[in-house]
């Protein structure tokens, strides 16, 4: 992707935004590139806790827009990967304190004078204002998908809402994918997706057990594991930057069927 | 499991309906009311008339909305 401060939004809740914008930040880092990830769920904090740098936050995204931290100051470096920092949402702050042009300048900012790579804002669920202020400094946006009609319609909302903001350059990643379940016809497949949605993917991410073991334990997956969804992560990861990846064939030495369809020539 | 339909198939049909409507900014009671009214002037021309379909469309980038009117 040629943005570089990315939005990454949902509409829906619960569909895996904040650990998307988790693994994909410290996947990115591991990849090179220096980069902030922006929690902007003000009073709904959560990217510090998944990332497992709740200890170390001092100061908050509102405390730098209204000046009483230096952005330096508030942003936590990651200590297990260089050139990882989180700026945290506020958790008590009154949300209204989220100024959009300011937030824009701070995005600007960290991308001129502090020397950053890539930004990840992690925009809160809903199409309101926080989505709104999230969406403000956005070149393109990472649209975060369940195989499931509730998140499908969502996105849809949320696509158009980011067209109607002249933010082009957009991406599906679709989450929580259960091979198995696409495999019987009993979950809407990537393609399915696709043709529903219109927008190409960028990421497909497995369901993974591993996912919530590693926010148990407050560390990023793409950090430590080679399960599923941590390779996916990497390989997102590498086309956001502009590797050409294919897709890895989930399915594969999956169980007697794909066994089965692989002896009959098929996928 | 072949005697039953595929889940996702339903899913599907279900959002792209869902969409449309979303997408036109309709609701599927203005459909409704619009299909009572449009009966009511297509009797004023044929009396015996007691169906009118209407249905949205996707044509590239517009949406379409559909009038279907069988005559007896």
């Amino acid at each position: 992707m040629k943005a570089k401060a990315i939005v990454v939004t949902s509409g829906k809740g619960g569909v895996g935004k904040t650990t998307t914008t988790a693994n994909l930040g410290a996947a990115l880092a591991k990849l090179g590139e220096k980069v902030a990830v922006i929690d902007v769920d003000v009073g709904l904090r959560n990217l510090d806790v998944v990332m497992g740098l709740e200890g170390r936050v001092v100061f908050d995204l509102i405390d730098v827009l209204e000046g009483r931290a230096k952005v330096r100051q508030a942003l936590v470096r990651d200590k297990r990967v260089e050139n990882l920092f989180l700026l945290p949402a506020s958790q008590t702050k009154d949300k209204e304190a989220l100024d959009p042009a300011r937030f824009r300048e701070l995005v600007h900012r960290l991308l001129t004078e502090e020397g950053f790579d890539r930004v990840l804002i992690d925009s809160p669920a809903g199409i309101e204002k926080g989505f709104q202020t999230a969406a403000t400094p956005a070149e393109g946006a990472l649209v975060v998908v369940n195989p499931e009609v509730s998140s499908v319609r969502d996105a849809d909302r949320i696509i158009g809402l980011l067209e109607a903001r002249e933010i082009r350059e957009n991406f599906l990643i679709i989450n929580r994918l259960r091979p198995k379940m696409v495999a019987r016809g009993d979950m809407l497949s990537v393609e399915d997706v696709v043709e529903i949605l219109g927008l190409k993917p960028i990421g497909i991410i497995p369901e993974d057990e591993q996912v919530l073991i590693s926010t148990n334990q407050g560390e990023p997956l793409v950090l430590k594991g080679t399960s599923p969804a941590a390779i996916a992560y990497m390989d997102t990861a590498r086309r956001l930057r502009g590797e050409e990846v294919p897709f890895r064939n989930l399915e594969d030495s999956q169980g007697f069927l794909s066994v089965i369809r692989r002896l009959f020539g098929g996928r | 499991m072949w005697w039953r339909k595929r889940s996702k198939e339903k899913a599907k049909e279900r959002l792209k309906l869902v969409l449309a409507y979303d997408r036109a900014k309709l609701s599927p009671g203005l459909v409704e009311s619009l299909k009572r009214d449009l009966l009511e002037v297509l009797r004023r021309y044929f009396p015996a008339q007691e169906e009118v379909n209407v249905a949205l469309e996707e044509r590239g980038e517009k949406m379409v909305l559909i009038a279907d009117i069988p005559l007896r």
